[in-house]
Parts: C-alpha cells; structure tokens; sequence
C-alpha cells in the first residue's frame, strides 16, 4: 500500500489507483488527488513503462494528471449509477487486459456519479485508430460516454483506466461474476509481478 | 472577550428574562433549572438544558415505556452491551462483535431533504463507530407522502440523492431497507438510517469521562453555526399546518437548523478513530450528534468520575462570530470527543494529524462533581451533569381514540373481489405497479453496494447480507420492516407484525435472528390518542421480543412528526440482525435453477385488514390486520437456517404486502425465470392474503422428501403448490402472464415519476 503523502514508490512492480471519493470529489473528481506527493513519483514512473490502472476515481486521476487522454463528466441523467454492467474487450493487447482475448464480454459492475467518458472529436478519432479505447459498455450506454469509451490507455498501453469495478467481480459470491480477475491476472502473468 | 452572560452575572441578576419559551422548555422545566441552580441559568446553561431535556435527546415522554425493553427482555447469551450505550453490542461468535442501531432523520430531511437525509447516515455511522466498530455497511427505510404529490418529488429526489452522496462518499454499501408512500406521510417523510458495525471482543469503547487529570479533545470537523436548535427547536416540535404539504413545504424558516455534511471529513474521522482504539490512544469516546458539545460534555461526564472542565474558547471554530450557547447547541457534523490520558496527548494528536483530522484539548477531567465550562477564564457554566443528562420523565396521559372502533369495524370484507382469472391477473399487475411495490431500481441504483466487497445480497433482497470472516464464511444479515397502516388499525399487533416480518426476513436469507433496534416514529406526544399508540406499540414490541427471544439493543424515538394536528400513522421501525453460519449457503430470493418445486409454508386465512390490496385497489385502511403468531414465526425461522445450512433450497422469499401474489412476481423477476402454480383454496385470499409467518421456497430438485421431513420435524405447515420454469408466471385456471410483462408494469412507475 502506497501512501498518499509519501514521494516513494517503495519499489513496486506495478501500481493500481482505486476507486473512492479523494478529497471528497471537491473541486472536481480526481482534481485534488492529481497533486498528491505520492504523484510525482508515480507520473514519471509510468511514463517510463510501469503498469498503472485507474479504477473509477484512479481513472478520474490519471487523466487529471494527463497520463491518460480524456476526462470523466456527470453521468447524463446527473444521477449516481450502480449497475451491473456488460463490458466488450476492445483491446486485449494492455499491460492489464492481456488475459482477455480481442472482443470478449464480461460483466463488470459501474457504480459512478461522473462517469461519462468525455473527448474532443480528434481525440477520439486517435484513440479509435491506434486501439486505446480498452473497454466499451456492450448494451445501453449507461452514462452518455463519448463512443460507448468504458476504459482507455496510453500509446504505449501500460497505463489503464476504467470506469466499472473490475475488483467487485473476482468471486461469484460478492460481485455479478468473476470476470474481472482477468485484469489482475494479466499484470501477475505478464511477468511483471513474481 | 467581554459580553459573555457568566455565572458570576447570572447570580447577581436573578429577575432577568430569559427565552426558554422559544429555546422549547416549558415554565415548569424552566423552573426546574432554577431550582437546580439555586439561581438564575447563564445563556449558556440555558442553551444546554434546552437541547439536552428535548424530547430528541431526554426521551422524557417515552422513557416510561422503554422500561419494558429491559423489564421483559428474553434471557440472551450474545448481550455484551444493551439499551442506555450509544448502541447495543452482539457477541456473534469466532471472537466477533456486531453492533448497531437505527435513527430518525425526519424532520431536517424534509426542511432541506439533501442535506437532512445525507447527515442522517453521517450521525447513526458516528454512532456505530463510537462503539468501538468498523462502520460495515447502511440502510435506509424512507416513506414519503402519496408518489404523485408535487412535495414528493422535492423530497424523495433531495432524500436519495443525499444518501447516495454521503454514504457512497463514506465508502460504505448501502444493502437495503424500505420505501413506501402513504398520504398519512404527506407533511412529514420519515427517514430512518442504519448502520452495523463489526469489531472483535474487546474493542469495545466506553462513553466516559474517568480519571481526574485525563484530558478531553474535541476532533475533527470545526464547529459552525449549522444545525444550532436541531434537537429542540427542529426535532421536538411540530411543523405549523400552514407549512408542508404544499408547493414549497418544509418550513423554510427553520432551514438553518439542518446540518451540513462533509463525508469526506468523516471517512478520515472513521480511519482515524479506528487507529486510536487501535493504538489504545483512548480512555472514553463520544461522538457528537444531536445537542453536540452540550450533549457529548455532559453525557461523558455525567457517566464517568463526575466532573469536567471544559474551555469553550478553545473549541475551533469556523465562524468566530459564535458564542458559548450556540457552540454548545450547534449540530456541526463529523467530530467526535475523546478522553485521553495525559501522556497519550501527543500520541493521539499525532494520529489525528496523519489522518488531517484537526484536534484540540478543550478541558479536562476533574472530582468536582461539575461541569464547568469557561470562556475566556470566566465560568459561563457550572451545573451538575446528571442534572441535565438525566432530564425530566413524563408519565403522559394517554388514551385509546374513540374513533378506534369504528376504524376496526371497517372491515375489508365488504370491498367488491375480483371475479375471475382477469380480474385477478389486473389486481396483481396493479399491485406490481403501485409506488410502494414496483421496482426500487429507480432509488437503489443510486446506492453503491458493492464497496468494501464483502456484500453478498443487497435489495432487493429480503435482507441485506454481509461477509464478515472470509476464511469462516461468517456473515450478518440485516433487515428492516415497519407498516404504519397496519399500526393505524392497532399498534400493538402492527409492531410485532414488523418486528415479525423483519425477522423472518432475516431468517429467508438462511441466518439466525439475534437482536432488535427499533426507530420508533409517531405524532405529538402531547396528543393522549398518540401517546396510546406509542405505548401499544412499545409493549407490543415488548412482549414479541420477549416471545422469539430477540432481545431489544437500542433504538430511537422520532415523536412530533405532524404536520397541525395531523398524526403520521404510527409507524415503528423494527431492525433485527441475524447472524449467518457461513454465508456461502446463504438462500436468495430469485428463482435460479428452472426446476424445482415451490412449498408455501404457513397457514393463509383471509386476512385483508391494512392489506396492500386494500389500499392500492381500493384506497381502503380498516378492520383488523393479521394476526401475529411469533411461535410459527420462530418454528418457520429455525426451518429456513437448516435447510439453508443443508442446502435444500435454492430460492426462498418471505411473504409480506401483496401476499403470494406480489412474492412469485418478485421472485419471477429477480431469476428471470418463470413458475407454474395451482392456488389452494380459493384464488383471491391465496394470491392477496398478507398472513404473517409465510414464506415459499423452491426446493431443489431431488431434496423434496429431505425437506418435507425437516418441515415435518420443525413443525411448519407446508403445501407443495407448483414448480419453477418458464417464461410466465401462471396461475393454473386463472392467468398467466409473461416476464416481461411483469417487468414491464414493475419497472415503469419510478423512472415515470421522478425522471
């Protein structure tokens, strides 16, 4: 566990922003968080290649602090959303998806306020053309995401970001499914992690 | 700082006028103050008395009767801490301790509903925590005015939303609770919040002031001049009939006595307090809600060696205009006080620091016997703490309405019943679609209940299920269940009917009924029709504890909820909480596997009186509710654990408003599978009946006769009255009707009503 208000990495193999509520969401999701100590290790350290995924409000940060390209809106509709949710694999190629293959379902649940996907046009021609677009929701668009965009990644697809909860989908018993482990899974046999 | 009213000034000018009147203490309870005193009280005095000896914090009118919690209650081995703590504590095994507790947020909720319902979860969670508990999980029972009135949809919108923010913020799943409207709510919503902590043996905190020289802090937020009067002025009184119900409603005047939340600031409280129990940082722990720094000062003192010096300049402030009576009547949310010997000082306030919780010693523990509070050296009060945490009690008058009789001989029987199958088919899709039985989708969506990951069934759920040990498989299950129509035909049976469905709705899911907390929400207790009502419905409470051997571990009294002279229904809110033997077994309430057969257990009589037929149909509340049998509540609860723990079943659903009907549609609709049954008896009181003590399950295929003899040896009726499979619901020479139909016409009215 890395501490927000640390400058040290403590020399891990690859780090995961959760979800939450930092800082309240005050200001604006993600906002405050992106100024965080712990931060300015993190930034530098996966722009030279460590797998980082950004969970819901992790996403939030990692594209306020430009890591990843876009922003999270309100949901259309301006209320909360927990739903469970069938995602398509768009990308199967990340640091993080690798377990999956190309185009494979999987039901994930969302649960998010500000959660819509939100890009200018040419952003989202680039994104479409070099296949960042990781993760789209597969039915309805439950939030007004830009393209159906559930989760993105950089250019070089070892930062990660993502709306719904991978991690309330690892067991049958707490979550709609396990299908989520596969984002874990992909780090750990990737090698990256013994 | 000059201008403060102290006690020297107090002593010296006695004749002075003062506004207890409208600080909501009567001239008797004023004198009483005097007399206390030997003098005339400072502002400040005033102010504390006044929150503290409001009927919110002194239960002065419904102390009389809470008596019979103890008085009556069953002998229970799991009681490691009852009535009189900030909540009960419940030994549930394996070294694991569970406490919790249900609170009313009525009135602020329906003054600023955003705000009102989003500190409502903030304060029964500082509850939960004071105890010496992780915070594990909320729920929320609502009722709002009829679904269509224009005031509705600016209160249940506000309402929801404010939960959603603030316990989803707090990081804690919401897993159920209640919604329902009824016209009786229309001036006055009912919000009652939930919380359940977990914490191992001996984690358990105390709420005391002990040993001379400790010292006292005041954590967390800065104290402000939100929520000042909450208690007295907000809470124990009646909203004006001119108010409410109207375009605007909620008494606008009195808005500044609602709270505002910051759940980010009380995540950092939680985490932080968790890590002083931990530390071992703590001699006495108070959260502070209702009467604030009064309320926590004088309880912590009133509890421990007698005394506390406090410096009410010392307070952090976020306003510094604030004076000594409103710092102690404010209601600021997010701070908590603690007792702290002196050498842990340093310790704890560098916790607090770590966690960016603010914190300050504001006085000390002494033997005086007083509590003295100074502002800027000069004493604004001197009183002895019991004298105000103790309060007045009230034995007062009540008596059965006259009109009660002839609402009991309204009976339900006269109404016109369908007379054939399409008639029956058309009063269950009604049902289905009605506000208070449609789909909650609409509400609960807005929750997060998957957080910290260990939910195993949320609503729409019968009861809420929490993992609590991963290794064991040792879970809680929780629910929450009130009907005020049934309480408005009689309170005594209306309450153990909740206490009843609540409890076996804990017990569908495969757990063990353990303890009860109650939020118990009425009218004016000045009103004697009221006041017999309140009573009925305590000793009801009472004696059905005391007969399923539930023991009652807390609760909460909401009284003034009117609107002119207009009563609420009475409506207790019954919470039990069940302990699960391993959570991997436990039994949900969608039909999964398409097979297997539907048992209905219990007896069904005709029984219409308060029934959700009655009043969705035909706008009708008279007669007699059903009657209760707690013995068959119990045999039915001890036969659902055991096939749950055998693994017979693989679907069960109790049955409540709306009968069997509105059960197999709900139980339709969450597996997405269908069923085919045939009615005994006759259709009508087979489909609507609300008999108590029912339930249907599906056995799974192959387990029929292992659970015929469980049934047999548990002795709970039972007729095998259909399978599971399909895409219908059919009712066999009645009706049948599609899926998704019936999702449909479930769906719909919500989304419909409020966008």
């Amino acid at each position: 566990m890395l501490w927000h208000g640390d400058r040290d990495l403590r020399g891990v193999d690859a780090a995961i922003l959760p979800g939450g509520f930092s800082y309240g969401d005050y200001l604006r999701c993600g906002a405050i968080a992106r100024f965080a100590p712990v931060m300015s290790e993190l930034v530098p350290a996966a722009r030279a290649g460590l797998p980082v995924l950004g969970i819901c409000n992790g996403f939030q940060i990692l594209c306020e602090a430009h890591l990843l390209p876009g922003a999270l809106t309100r949901n259309a509709g301006l209320k909360f959303i927990t739903r469970d949710l069938r995602l398509r694999v768009e990308n199967a190629r990340t640091a993080w998806t690798r377990a999956y293959s190309g185009g494979e379902q999987i039901v994930v649940p969302l649960k998010s306020g500000e959660g819509a996907y939100a890009a200018d046009p040419g952003t989202l021609a680039d994104l479409e053309a070099s296949g960042q677009v990781v993760l789209s929701y597969a039915g309805d668009n439950p939030n007004g995401s830009a393209a159906g965009i559930a989760g993105v990644c950089n250019a070089e697809g070892n930062v990660v970001g993502l709306m719904p909860h991978p991690e309330h989908a690892v067991d049958s018993l707490t979550g709609p499914s396990a299908d989520g482990l596969g984002f874990f899974a992909s780090v750990v046999s990737a090698g990256v992690i013994a | 700082m000059t201008g403060a009213d102290t006690v020297a000034r107090a002593a010296a000018t006695g004749g002075l006028p003062q506004p207890f009147a409208e600080l909501g203490l009567t001239q008797a309870e004023y004198e009483k103050i005097v007399d206390t005193l030997g003098r005339r009280p400072t502002s400040a005095e005033l102010a504390l008395y006044s929150v503290m000896w409001s009927e919110h914090c002194s239960y002065k009118s419904s102390k009389v009767h809470l008596r019979q919690f103890a008085a009556k209650a069953p002998r229970s081995d799991a009681l490691l801490a009852g009535i009189g703590h900030n909540a009960g504590v419940v030994d549930i095994g394996q070294g694991y301790a569970v406490t919790f507790k249900i609170e009313s947020h009525n009135h602020p909720s329906y003054v600023e509903p955003h705000q009102g319902a989003a500190t409502g979860v903030g304060g029964i969670v500082r509850d939960i925590l004071a105890m010496g508990a992780r915070p594990v999980a909320v729920m929320d029972a609502l009722r709002f005015g009829p679904a269509s009135a224009p005031d509705t949809a600016r209160v249940l919108p506000g309402v929801v939303s404010g939960i959603s923010f603030y316990g989803n913020c707090l990081g804690l799943p919401n897993i159920g609770g209640e919604l329902d409207f009824d016209s009786s709510y229309a001036g006055n919503p009912l919000v009652n919040a939930l919380c359940v902590g977990v914490m191992r043996h001996g984690d358990l905190q105390v709420a005391q002031a002990s040993g001379p020289g400790n010292q006292v802090i005041l954590f967390g937020s800065t104290t402000g001049p939100d929520g000042v009067g909450g208690a007295s002025v907000l809470a124990s009184a009646t909203f004006g009939a001119s108010k409410g119900g109207g375009e605007v409603g909620g008494d606008a005047a009195k808005r500044p006595s609602v709270q505002v939340g910051d759940p980010f600031t009380e995540k950092l409280l939680v985490e932080c307090c968790l890590e002083l129990f931990a530390g071992g940082l703590v001699v006495g722990i108070q959260d502070l809600g209702a009467a604030g720094v009064a309320c926590a000062t004088t309880e912590l003192a009133a509890a421990g060696t007698g005394g506390m010096l406090v410096r009410l300049d010392e307070v952090p402030l976020r306003d510094a205009s604030l004076g000594p009576p409103e710092i102690l009547m404010s209601e600021s949310q997010e701070r908590m006080m603690a007792v702290v010997e002196p050498a842990r000082v340093d310790q704890f306030l560098g916790v607090c620091a770590k966690w960016d919780v603010r914190a300050a010693v504001i006085g000390e523990v002494t033997d005086t016997g007083r509590l003295v509070m100074t502002w800027y050296g000069e004493p604004v009060v001197d009183i002895p703490p019991s004298s105000a945490a103790d309060g007045p009690v009230y034995a007062r008058p009540a008596m059965r309405p006259a009109a009660q009789d002839a609402l009991a001989a309204d009976d339900p029987a006269a109404l016109p019943r369908p007379a054939d199958g399409a008639g029956l088919r058309a009063g269950l899709l009604a049902l289905l679609s009605s506000p208070g039985l449609a789909d909650k989708s609409w509400v609960t969506d807005q929750y997060d209940r998957y957080v910290r990951g260990d939910t195993v069934l949320a609503m729409p759920e019968d009861g809420g299920l929490i993992r609590v040990d991963e290794a064991t498989g040792l879970g809680i299950a929780l629910a929450t269940d009130g009907n005020g129509r049934y309480c408005r035909l009689d309170p005594y049976l209306g309450t153990q009917l909740a206490l009843s469905e609540a409890y076996r709705n804990v017990a569908v899911t495969g757990a063990r009924p353990l303890a009860v907390t109650n939020c118990l929400n009425f009218g004016s207790p000045e009103d004697p029709a009221v006041m017999w009502q309140f009573a009925e419905a305590v000793r009801g409470l009472a004696d059905g504890c005391a007969a399923l051997g539930v023991p009652v571990t807390g609760g909460n009294v909401s009284f003034y909820n009117q609107t002119g002279t207009v009563a609420i229904h009475p409506t207790p809110v019954i919470g039990v909480l069940g302990v699960h033997d391993d959570v991997r077994r436990r039994v949900g309430l969608g039909f999964r596997d398409a097979s297997g057969s539907l048992v209905l257990l219990g007896r069904t009589e005709a029984e219409f009186g308060g029934s959700a037929w009655a009043h969705v149909v035909h706008g009708h509340l008279g007669g007699r509710p059903p009657a209760p049998d707690l013995d068959a509540e119990r045999r039915l609860a001890a036969l659902l654990a055991a096939a749950a723990a055998a693994g017979l079943l693989s679907a069960a659903h109790d049955l409540s408003d709306g009968g069997l009907a509105v059960a197999l549609a709900e139980s339709c609709l969450r597996g997405g599978i269908g069923c085919a049954v045939r009615l005994p008896g006759d259709p009508f009181t087979a489909l609507f009946s609300e008999s108590a003590g029912r339930a249907v399950v599906a056995v799974r295929p192959g387990a029929e006769a292992a659970f015929g003899q469980l049934r047999d040896a548990h002795g709970v009726p039972g007729e095998n009255i259909g399978t599971v499979g399909g895409d219908s619901l059919v009712a066999s020479g009645c009706f049948a009707i599609p899926l998704t139909e019936l999702a449909a016409v479930h769906g719909q009215t919500l989304p419909a009503l409020f966008g």
